[in-house]
């Protein structure tokens, strides 16, 4: 009896609780803009949203902002969101929800991002590949992957290519994980900007203009970069010629920088192999570097507490481009060091913490470009490792759940 | 002390949390499927408001048209029209209001106004058939419904059908083949977009929560020709007790193409609010650009000069700053307001077309322009 009674009120309570997340499958056809845009729109918290494997044709940019949806395709090569058509509408998909997955599908194409995602809490992208499929040129869309303003970033397994900014970018963002992600042929390969909290790992970045970076820039609503891990990445050959148009900041990346930082605090660089980029291997930059004023008073534009050890660094500077060519070789000669420090540090402040130990046979300058700015034969550049000794402790990882 | 019994307490326990479920799913359950309050609200005017606030699936159910044609609005249902309007490619525009019998907004001059629940906003788009002469024949193509819901705004939109007798709800939007002669006497093709409802909130949204865009005070005040004689928007909203707190010197932002309403530089500020403004605000879907076009954004840091672009990517050209003074030909701005490439144009949607007489004035405006001391 009394056996009966429980298990009477344990099916109530079942049968109370809401009707299970649903699956709603699209294969490719004549209609896709309609019906994908209407199943992101009607889809609910829980729903995925499956589209089958071949080409989808899209004229204007889809868009989902309902919380908690997967969007899964087939597989990177096997479905593909085709935006060659594009006549309206920015992004190829643009997602300002909460709680988003996107996994297993192609963008190719986009006039402006592949995929941006902005304000949204909990956002991944799962196996993701996002292309230009012209290779690199000034008209193709800026970004690949574009989380910004977002929190729980995962992007996870992704390839991005020939984007004319940054092919897998986090902008403005909170507790962010890159890894087993590939970037080639973009202009940055991948950029952590304006973001607190990141971890880039097991990447490759290849064949970019600049393979990895990490910025600051001033007169944002979200400043103050800092707490990035960059490790166990390669960081090779990234020689592509800088095609940016000429108004954004990352056109003066010089072609041939492996991985830059400027103006963020706390960034622990190690166990990555970084080879062959023919500017700088690695540069430690202030935001001065970029030759643009400085009108926001909140802005820190110094990079400090910046700990570079355990990589292997080599090979790097054999072929400046950019300003590394007209002012860099002025300061150091035809072959740049593997790592370079701008040397600029705030007022007042005796050790910007710069520690750069235990990099092989990777070779340094200091190049004291607050000096070399205004007049080359006054820099006092050194190329002295010992005022670099030292550590920090190690930043504490990233942790997303369900990750 | 005697014990008690384990399985006994168990067994308590259970039945004790069981029934709070069950308890809870009922009161969830009765308040999901309560009655609509807004029945209730919509009882003294023709104007219906759908159950739920889940929008109608034909348009002619809100009863907003006494002649949908020619856009007539019904009785209680008050047209409007603001100062200066956002551009939707050379469309005519419908705007109307209506609120719950004893409801009114809350004046706010720089913001939207806060709308009581039942509110409805409506926006009817179309085309003349000839710029030169309205009175030759139009057709309308869609209207977009703003329902205030306790939970806040619905959004909604209707497409008409070829009888102009009544529109479907189309949450997915669609693309219709316009065509028009325009005023310089030349015939204008045009795939016009009729947004899905995610697009309206790519505008339409504050933060989180979605928000009206045109009736603020400031674009509100100025005369309309209502049918029994032209009279101040505001005022006549507060005497038809749909306004309260409307303050003696509300602002008035200019028309953008009228001299007579402001300087060349205010005008282009009028613009630049209207069409870009919604977006590039703090809390806009631009914040993040941290370029600020509202009308009252004083710093010029702020409002694009001097200002390099953070994610412009291709759209900045090879121009470096958002405005340069006096040299209109390095400024951004006027660069995106140019082009009709997505990914470059700007506003993003809805506009396909420049609209080259705002381009004229923006770039004289910017030609007149000093640095800034």
């Amino acid at each position: 009896m009394q056996k009966r009674w429980v298990a009477l009120c344990l099916a109530a309570v079942l049968v109370a609780l809401p009707a299970s997340a649903k699956t709603i499958t699209i294969e490719p056809g004549d209609n896709a803009q309609e019906e994908v845009q209407e199943a992101l729109i009607l889809a609910e918290p829980g729903d995925v949203v499956a589209l089958g494997a071949g080409h989808f044709d899209f004229t204007v940019s889809l868009s989902l902002d309902v919380d908690g949806v997967t969007i899964r395709g087939k597989g990177m090569d096997k479905t593909i969101l085709s935006f060659k058509n594009q006549d309206a509408g920015a992004e190829g998909l643009i997602i300002t929800s909460d709680a988003v997955v996107c996994e297993d599908f192609a963008v190719e194409d986009s006039k402006g991002d592949a995929i941006k995602a902005k304000g949204s809490d909990g956002i991944s992208f799962l196996r993701i590949r996002t292309e230009w499929t012209g290779g690199p040129k000034e008209t193709n869309g800026a970004y690949g992957l574009y989380p910004v303003e977002c929190t729980d970033v995962l992007i996870d397994g992704c390839v991005a290519i020939a984007a004319s900014d940054a092919g897998i970018y986090v902008g403005q963002s909170e507790n962010i994980i890159v890894r087993n992600s590939r970037a080639e042929y973009n202009v940055a390969g991948i950029e952590i900007e304006n973001s607190w909290g990141a971890d880039v790992y097991d990447n490759v970045a290849t064949h970019n203009t600049g393979g990895i970076l990490v910025f600051d820039l001033p007169g944002l609503p979200k400043q103050g970069g800092k707490d990035v891990r960059v490790f166990r990445n390669e960081i090779i050959n990234n020689d592509t010629k800088n095609f940016a148009p000429e108004g954004n900041i990352v056109g003066g990346v010089p072609t041939g920088t492996g991985l830059q930082i400027m103006a963020n605090r706390n960034v622990e660089v190690f166990d990555n192999k970084i080879h062959d980029n023919s500017s700088i291997n690695i540069s430690i930059l202030s935001y001065f570097s970029s030759g643009r004023p400085v009108k926001d008073e909140s802005y820190n534009p110094h990079s400090t507490k910046i700990h570079i050890h355990d990589n292997d660094v080599k090979n790097g500077g054999n072929d400046p481009k950019g300003i590394v060519k007209t002012l860099v070789v002025g300061l150091v000669g035809e072959k740049i060091p593997d790592i370079i420090w701008d040397g600029i540090v705030q007022e007042g402040v005796d050790n910007p913490e710069i520690y750069i130990v235990n990099n092989g046979d990777a070779d340094f300058a200091n190049i004291d470009l607050g000096r070399a700015m205004s007049d080359p034969k006054a820099a006092r550049v050194t190329r002295d490792l010992a005022p670099h000794k030292g550590s920090l402790p190690p930043l504490k990882p990233i942790v997303i759940e369900g990750s | 002390m005697r014990s008690r019994n384990q399985q006994g307490v168990t067994n308590s326990l259970l039945a004790m949390m069981s029934a709070a479920v069950l308890l809870s799913v009922a009161v969830a359950t009765y308040f999901l499927a309560a009655p609509s309050m807004p029945m209730a609200l919509a009882a003294e005017a023709g104007v219906q408001l759908p159950d739920n606030w889940k929008p109608f699936k034909q348009i002619s159910e809100y009863g907003l048209f006494a002649d949908p044609a020619a856009q007539v609005p019904a009785e209680g249902v008050l047209p409007y029209d603001l100062t200066t309007p956002l551009f939707s490619d050379y469309s005519t525009k419908y705007r109307f209001v209506w609120m719950p019998e004893g409801e009114a907004a809350t004046y706010k001059g720089e913001e939207s106004f806060v709308f009581p629940v039942g509110t409805l906003l409506a926006k009817t788009f179309g085309y003349v058939d000839d710029l030169r002469d309205p009175s030759l024949g139009q057709t309308i193509i869609e209207t977009r419904i703003l329902m205030k819901s306790p939970e806040g705004w619905v959004v909604s939109v209707y497409i008409w059908n070829e009888d102009q007798t009544d529109a479907k709800l189309k949450v997915a939007g669609g693309r219709r083949d316009v065509t028009w002669t325009h005023t310089d006497g030349s015939t204008k093709n045009l795939s016009y977009i009729i947004p899905n409802v995610n697009q309206c909130k790519g505008c339409h949204i504050v933060g989180e929560a979605i928000k009206p865009v045109g009736p603020k005070g400031m674009l509100l005040n100025k005369s309309y020709p209502y049918h029994d004689g032209a009279a101040n928007q505001l005022q006549r909203w507060a005497s038809e007790g749909y306004l309260t707190d409307v303050p003696d010197d509300a602002p008035a932002v200019p028309v953008w193409d009228d001299p007579e309403t402001g300087t060349e530089a205010e005008r282009a500020r009028a613009y630049l609010e209207v069409n870009c403004a919604h977006c590039h605000r703090p809390e806009g879907p631009a914040n993040t650009t941290g370029l600020d076009l509202r009308y009252g954004q004083e710093d010029p840091y702020a409002w694009g000069v001097g200002r390099t672009p953070v994610a412009a990517g291709r759209g900045a050209g090879d121009r470096l700053f958002d405005i340069v003074p006096g040299k209109p030909d390095e400024s951004i701005l006027l660069f995106r307001l140019e082009s009709t490439e997505p990914g470059i144009m700007m506003p993003e949607l809805p506009r396909l077309m420049v609209h080259e007489e705002a381009v004229e004035l923006i770039r004289a405006w910017i030609e007149g322009l000093e640095e800034p001391a």
